[in-house]
């Protein structure tokens, strides 16, 4: 597990002025969960991700790897912790003088692994990351997304506990990125990794984290379930955040016609197959105009939000948004009623 | 003008190259020694390297700037009672040798460093993050990236001291300048200085096309 136990990080910078880059951070991981952590750029995501391997030490506050104050190691213990926690880049850092396979094995030199060992297992990792064919080209000839493929088997080479990535598919094409984080899942799910992972993106973590930490200027601002934080953000950054999955733009006039309400449903994978919309037309004598919808996935899971007119006597409206409260993952009027 | 007696003239050019050749052997034997560590040293206790020590940095600096400010031929004359204390004497080529490659070990280390500050930053903090020493980092991540841009840099440290040795003649140290200076500068003897300025620049062109060929090759 890792605390972040009030983890402070801050800079003096060029002009001599101090940047705090974190400011007072605690939530913990828990083993084997996938946390995505995402913010702006200059939000100090890659410096609290730092801590947890002490390429950056906290100023203030500590970091606890499974009981470990990490800012506490030093000299040997310091690298054999390193051993156990492999780490991925958006630019991949691959030595460039050394092949694919020599790559993979230079983690496992660094943490001492005999040389047989090492001639079993480089190919085996090739293999889990699918590159066994290429094992004795240099970087310089792969392809962004076959990089960072030798990156995960450096990093996981070791049978890490924790994979820390830092915008480790930024660098990648939408199809590319997809591949990487099936990869991502699968090594997850195989090994029982902790993975924590930093984007930009939150279309990477809707597809496979279980829980988000949302970062702003230094500061953790939201942390939950990535559905919940995604239905329900909580903090106006995570709103804004998300603003294009929401922004389901429908024309003025029809939110300035307050006797018809316009509403937003929310509905989650367990509720989709039911034919609520139907329902209230049905049992509720009300009109429904459909005017958008789309189906998100979050974790595979599919999530939907519609927006809709209804029409109908006012009994008949408050019956009707009464059923849709209840039987909705959540329901939001637009406008205004009298 | 005197009269150029050509088998005289031939007569010392072969071994004056062959003392050039061994002057600028050495020199370049010695940066290759002693300039590779050093710079090294340099590079690895700078701040927020990967080995840092202000006290070490600050003495590698030093050494380096005062050796590279200084005049040669100052340094040349400063440095004869070390010389004579190394070799036992102070003429000849091996003596020139000893100021000749303390420069080039000064001017080695200085490239040398700047060929490992082009080396990427990332790749130093993913072996970080790895758990590598800074010994583990310098032998398979520093020295290989900074491998060809060391042979380059080597090549223009050989030129540079095919230059230097001419000057290292002036103190009895031989070579092909010190003939040229002695026959075409003293003697005016117009076609003297040409043969040997030729046979300098032929030396130079050889030692360049074979350095780019060979930092060529080592790129990956
Ligand atoms: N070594 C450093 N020295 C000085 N300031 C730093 C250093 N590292 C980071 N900072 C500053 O700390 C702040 C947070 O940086 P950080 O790299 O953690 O942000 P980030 O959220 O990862 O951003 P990005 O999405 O662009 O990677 C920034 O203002 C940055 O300029
Ligand atoms: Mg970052």
């Amino acid at each position: 597990m890792i605390k972040f136990d009030n983890v402070s990080v801050s800079f003096s910078n060029k002009k001599g002025q101090l940047v705090n880059a974190v400011k007072n951070v605690s939530f913990d991981i828990e083993d084997g969960e996938i946390l995505g952590i995402v913010g702006t750029s200059g939000a100090g995501k890659s410096t609290l991700l730092r801590t947890v391997n002490q390429l950056q030490l906290p100023t203030g506050g500590k970091t606890v790897v499974n009981g470990v104050d990490v800012g506490g190691l030093s000299g040997g213990d310091l690298a054999r912790f390193r051993h156990s926690i492999g780490m991925i880049f958006q630019q991949f850092n691959l030595v460039s003088t050394k092949t694919v396979a020599q790559n993979v094995a230079f983690a496992m030199e660094i943490a001492g692994r005999s040389r047989e060992e090492i001639s079993r297992r480089v190919p085996e990792l090739l293999d889990l990351v699918g590159l066994a064919d290429r094992a004795d080209v240099y970087p310089n000839t792969l392809s962004g997304g076959q990089k960072q493929r030798v990156g995960i088997a450096r990093a996981v080479a070791n049978n890490p506990k924790i994979l820390l990535c830092d915008e480790a598919t930024s660098a990648l094409d939408p199809e590319t990125t997809n591949d990487v984080l099936r990869l991502l899942k699968e090594i997850n799910a195989k090994f029982g990794i902790t993975i924590v992972l930093i984007t930009h993106e939150f279309d990477v973590v809707k597809k496979i984290c279980q829980r988000v930490a949302v970062m702003d200027k230094g500061e953790l601002v939201e942390i939950g379930d990535v559905f919940d934080v995604f239905t329900k953000p909580q903090h106006d950054f995570t709103k804004t955040l998300l603003s294009h999955t929401f922004d389901l733009d429908v024309p003025e006039r029809l939110t300035l016609d307050d006797a018809k309400p316009l509403v937003k449903i929310i509905y989650n994978g367990e509720k989709a197959e039911d034919a609520i919309v139907a329902n209230v037309v049905r049992n509720y004598g009300v009109d429904v105009n459909i005017l958008h919808g789309k189906i998100e996935y979050i974790n595979d899971k599919p999530f939907g939000i519609l927006i809709v007119q209804l029409i109908g006597t006012k009994d008949n409206l408050d019956n009707s948004l009464d059923y849709l409260s209840k039987n909705t993952y959540r329901t939001e009027v637009l406008n205004e009623r009298n | 003008m005197n009269e150029t007696n050509y088998s005289d003239l031939f007569d010392n050019l072969l071994p004056a190259f062959g003392e050039t050749l061994e002057m600028c052997g050495i020199a370049l034997l010695l940066a290759v020694l002693l300039g590779v560590p050093l710079g090294v040293l340099s590079y690895i206790t700078a701040q927020r390297s990967i080995c840092q020590n202000k006290l070490v940095n600050l003495v590698v600096g030093f050494f380096i700037n005062v050796v590279m400010s200084t005049p040669f031929v100052i340094l040349l004359v400063l440095l004869l009672p070390f010389t004579r204390f190394v070799v036992g004497t102070s003429i000849g080529p091996e003596a020139a040798s000893v100021p000749l490659g303390i420069v080039a070990i000064a001017f080695y280390a200085r490239l040398v460093e700047g060929n490992l500050h082009a080396v990427d930053n990332g790749v130093i903090e993913a072996s970080l993050a790895m758990g590598a020493t800074w010994l583990r980092i310098v032998t398979n991540v520093l020295l290989p990236g900074a491998f060809s841009g060391m042979i380059r840099g080597l090549t223009v440290l050989a030129v540079t001291l095919v230059g230097y040795s001419a000057m290292a003649g002036i103190v009895g140290g031989g070579g092909v300048g010190d003939l040229a200076i002695r026959f075409g500068y003293y003697r005016y003897q117009t076609d003297v200085m040409l043969i040997t300025v030729l046979l300098l620049i032929a030396l130079v062109q050889v030692i360049q096309t074979i350095g780019e060929k060979a930092s060529r090759k080592v790129q990956k």
